[in-house]
């Protein structure tokens, strides 16, 4: 057993295929920065810093003649979402009721799907460093015109194409932005969705936790994401009612490449 | 009904392992079909019994992508080696001893990409949108 304590759990084989299946399904919809990104790992959950290849000076010398460094790493950080199930739903899940009450599961999952959209696309109090705030690009504002999109797409890519960043191009869209993408046909009735496509020759993704849209490179090395833990669910306590569990993740994020995003405000 | 995808006790297996057996399984009995249809094609005469066993191998097609993009999925290190070798031009070997050096370079223990127990195997999700 390890640190997620899920065989002290009261709940079936069968009980935790459901919740690991339930949010699998719920995560991978909302984590949107992994869709566009480069992803390596899982390290482990003993895994603590990724090596940056950098030094700082040591002030101090020990001895004479005899000179100092520091190598200089990136600390993962860590996400947690707690949430509680009913027992007595599980129990109804193991007899095969096919409309088990998850919704404490279905909330974590978006929100530490979301969090970690947050801190790739616009960093974490300065313990994440995000594609947004790293880039050096002006971030031109979406505005409430749809049909102003795909021109500030392509002014996006083209500023991208200007810094020698070559394509495909991906375009992550926060949730309104999204659902006014989706929604719209051009002139002609040819679906926006596709014209940005067409546009940035790569995926549009939904992506819950950005405000406006980022438009980034997806040719490889520019930004990488390293995973300690993925993410798993843990147990933490139960009682006569309800089991309380955990949705958790350890992970660093690097930018190699700032200009090869472009943020969009909106 | 046998259980023969597994070679350890099913009831010692973490749950994420008996799906990827499932899966492996599954991709085994694809690959089997792919092959009996090709031999089957070979020697048939009848063009219409042809066409119909050209749609029916198709489907094993299908089938056998989606098996191994799901494994793929739940396994960062046999998806690094894969995304090295497959739908590349040139040298398949070359490419599998470079994809296997890239994807293993200072991997020390092995840890690094095996999903510990109870993770939900999510992994890297580039490709999956569209």
């Amino acid at each position: 057993m390890n640190h997620l304590l899920r065989s002290h759990a009261p709940i079936s084989d069968a009980g935790w295929e459901m919740l690991d299946e339930e949010a699998r399904t719920r995560l991978t919809s909302a984590l949107a920065a992994r869709k566009l990104i480069d992803f390596s790992g899982p390290h482990g959950w003993d895994y603590s810093a990724r090596s940056l290849g950098r030094v700082s000076p040591l002030k101090a010398t020990l001895c004479e003649g005899v000179s100092g460094l520091q190598r200089r790493v990136l600390p993962l950080v860590e996400l947690r979402a707690d949430f509680e199930l009913s027992r007595a739903e599980l129990r109804d899940g193991d007899r095969g009721a096919d409309d088990t009450d998850l919704a404490g599961l279905d909330q974590a999952a978006h929100q530490i799907a979301m969090a970690e959209n947050i801190a790739v696309f616009y960093g974490w109090g300065g313990a994440v460093v995000g594609i947004g705030e790293a880039s050096p690009h002006k971030q031109p504002k979406l505005g409430s015109a749809i049909d102003g999109y795909p021109g500030l797409v392509a002014g996006a890519v083209e500023r991208l194409l200007c810094s020698g960043i070559t394509g495909p191009y991906g375009l992550a869209l926060g949730r309104e932005q999204y659902r006014m993408v989706v929604e719209t046909a051009e002139h002609g009735g040819y679906p926006l969705l596709d014209h940005l496509r067409e546009i940035l020759g790569g995926p549009i993704v939904w992506a819950p936790g950005v405000d406006g849209a980022v438009v980034l490179s997806l040719r490889g090395g520019d930004f990488s994401f390293e995973c300690g833990q993925d993410l798993s669910i843990g147990y933490d306590s139960h009682d006569d009612d309800v089991v309380r569990l955990y949705l958790e993740e350890s992970f660093s994020f690097h930018v190699a490449t700032p200009e090869a995003a472009v943020a969009l405000k909106p | 009904m046998g259980f023969d995808q597994y070679h350890e006790p099913p009831e010692e297996l973490p749950a994420a392992t008996r799906t990827f057996a499932r899966l492996c399984a599954s991709l085994t009995e694809e690959a089997e079909a792919l092959g009996w249809y090709e031999q089957r094609i070979a020697v048939e005469t009848d063009p219409e019994a042809v066409a119909i066993m050209r749609d029916a191998q198709g489907e094993e097609f299908k089938h056998f992508s989606m098996d191994l993009e799901f494994l793929l999925r739940r396994t960062p290190r046999w998806r690094a080696v894969a995304q090295g070798i497959l739908f590349q031009g040139g040298d398949i070997v070359e490419h599998g001893e470079e994809a296997e050096a890239e994807a293993f370079d200072g991997e020390g223990s092995g840890a690094q990409g095996e999903y510990e127990a109870g993770s939900l195997g999510i992994g890297s999700l580039k490709g999956v949108a569209r």
